[in-house]
């Protein structure tokens, strides 16, 4: 049996997929809340870093591949596990009975599931933007003189609608939860885990995931209510400009 | 004392099934679960009724024949424990008891209570032979163990066989049984030579044989009579997935005829 054969096919093939696909997504998130932390900062900051990444073209392409290939993966090896478990367990007991399942262990499909609808929105909201279009008239003249995206702005518009918020806080806060279980689960089934540092890595686990919610959840909460807005010298400039192009347009 | 056992019939594998409540007979508090379960069969007999099949057999927790999910957990309210050595005295008089087989596909229900665990079986049979050196007794301790390392070994034999970790699991894994299995062998350096064919062939009889997948939720560990460590399950991961690479490009001896 040849590597790609048991990854793909054994059970325990599949669970490696779904710890080394999930290690890369939580690299990925976490480089993502760093990134997304710089709202707290200065306007030029986070956009002269979202220009940044937007620069780095072909590059940018193939990481989003890789990523996406690392979700696809992920997700499909969960449908395949999920398939395969209910499979081995046809009728259910009368008594039902849990010992020391986590609560986050038991909702996996669930969260994932959730935070999959999310992946979609926050794709279409921020990369896209097709939910909002007026995200690409936004735009933001750097210290050298470079016009690019206004990321802050749209960020600012973005939560500033409490629905949104309120979604994009359930959803990390599922994300969380998740993850939880899953950077605990992934050492396992790498075969990495053991009860002499499991104690360590639970904590571990916890304190990563309420970290992660925290940061998270610290962007809308700051924008709606108000703590994060834009510069008054901006909002001025921008006022301007806004009015001659009414100006114009009448 | 008596209780109320809420108890699954099933006259035959191809048969439906269904619940039944019985009331018991008085019991001495200090009956084993199975002993109960005489007791009620006994009077069930008496009433002309089909006493109720579950397995059984050295009464003393070390034999593994034992099974039944007593309110919803195997083996009973008890850590540490086969079904034989839970007693009544667990047990509040008047409480309603459910009593159910082992639930997994590859465990289908023969009668009642009783249920083919031969899968087990076979996953030992893939789990193959240990070379040693046949002829007369070999000097002790001619190979140097450590004490940690025989001892570990000796955790991982301890499991009976029974399936409560099949029957506990959430989705009905056979993990911690493959692993103890394979990790009793794999921890000594008498099984060192066949290590990496054991434990891909044991994964591929669990699989083969339709048990779910492990999602490291250790219900198993929870409910397993002789408290099986899930490190095991951890150790078989990583036996697997380096069994995989080294085999994926070890070259193989040549079978061309000279």
């Amino acid at each position: 049996m040849n590597i790609v054969t048991a990854l793909l096919k054994t059970s325990i093939g599949k669970k490696v997929i779904m710890a080394l696909t999930g290690v890369v997504l939580v690299g990925f998130i976490f480089g993502h809340l760093v990134g997304n932390l710089q709202i707290f900062s200065d306007p030029e900051k986070i956009n002269a870093y979202a220009h940044f990444l937007q620069s780095l073209g072909p590059a940018l392409w193939a990481i989003r591949l890789f990523l996406l290939v690392c979700v696809g993966l992920h997700i499909w090896m969960a449908i395949l596990l999920w398939y395969e478990n209910k499979k081995a367990r046809p009728r259910d007991y009368a008594a039902n009975h849990t010992i020391q399942a986590s609560y986050a262990s038991r909702t996996m499909k669930y969260s994932g599931l959730i935070v999959l609808a999310f992946l979609l929105y926050h794709i279409a909201h921020f990369t896209v933007k097709s939910t909002n279009p007026e995200f690409h008239e936004m735009t933001w003249t750097l210290a050298d003189g470079t016009v690019v995206l206004d990321v802050h702005l749209m960020m600012v518009v973005g939560f500033s609608s409490l629905p949104v918020s309120l979604f994009y806080i359930l959803s990390v806060g599922l994300l969380s939860l998740h993850l939880s279980h899953g950077f605990q689960s992934m050492f396992q089934s790498i075969g990495l885990r053991t009860e002499t540092w499991g104690r360590g890595l639970k904590v571990v686990a916890i304190v990563l995931s309420l970290a992660y919610f925290a940061g998270n959840a610290a962007i809308p909460l700051s924008v709606l209510t108000g703590k994060v807005c834009r510069p008054a010298s901006v909002e001025a400039a921008a006022e301007s400009v806004s009015t001659s192009l009414n100006t114009h347009s009448e | 004392m008596k209780v109320k056992i809420k108890v699954w019939r099933q006259k035959d594998q191809e048969s439906k099934g269904g619940f039944k409540i019985y009331d018991s007979p008085e019991l001495n508090p200090n009956m084993s679960f199975l002993e109960m379960l005489d007791v009620v069969n006994e009077y069930l007999t008496d009433q002309g009724e089909e006493p109720i099949a579950f397995d059984h057999d050295c009464r003393e927790g070390i034999c593994g024949t034992c099974s039944l999910v007593i309110d919803g957990k195997p083996h009973g309210p008890h850590q540490g424990v086969a079904t034989c050595q839970t007693y009544m005295r667990s047990f509040q008089d008047g409480d309603v008891i459910t009593v159910e087989p082992f639930r997994a596909e590859p465990f289908p229900v023969i009668k009642d209570l009783v249920v083919n665990r031969k899968p087990f079986d076979k996953i030992m049979q893939a789990g193959g032979f240990v070379t040693v050196r046949t002829g007369s007794a070999p000097d002790a301790n001619a190979i140097p163990i450590s004490k940690e390392v025989a001892d570990t070994a000796m955790d991982a034999a301890a499991c009976i066989g029974c399936g409560a970790c099949v029957a506990a699991c959430k989705n009905a894994s056979a993990m911690l049984f493959v692993a103890a299995k394979a990790s009793q062998l794999n921890s000594l350096p008498q099984g060192q030579a066949e290590k990496d064919d054991r434990v891909i062939n044991m994964v591929a009889a669990m699989d083969e044989a339709g048990f779910g997948n492990c999602t490291n939720q250790y219900e198993c560990s929870a409910v397993c009579p002789k408290l099986i460590t899930h490190d095991f399950i951890s150790q078989l991961n990583r036996d697997f997935v380096a069994a995989t690479v080294r085999k994926s490009f070890k070259s193989k001896p040549s079978t061309a005829k000279v």
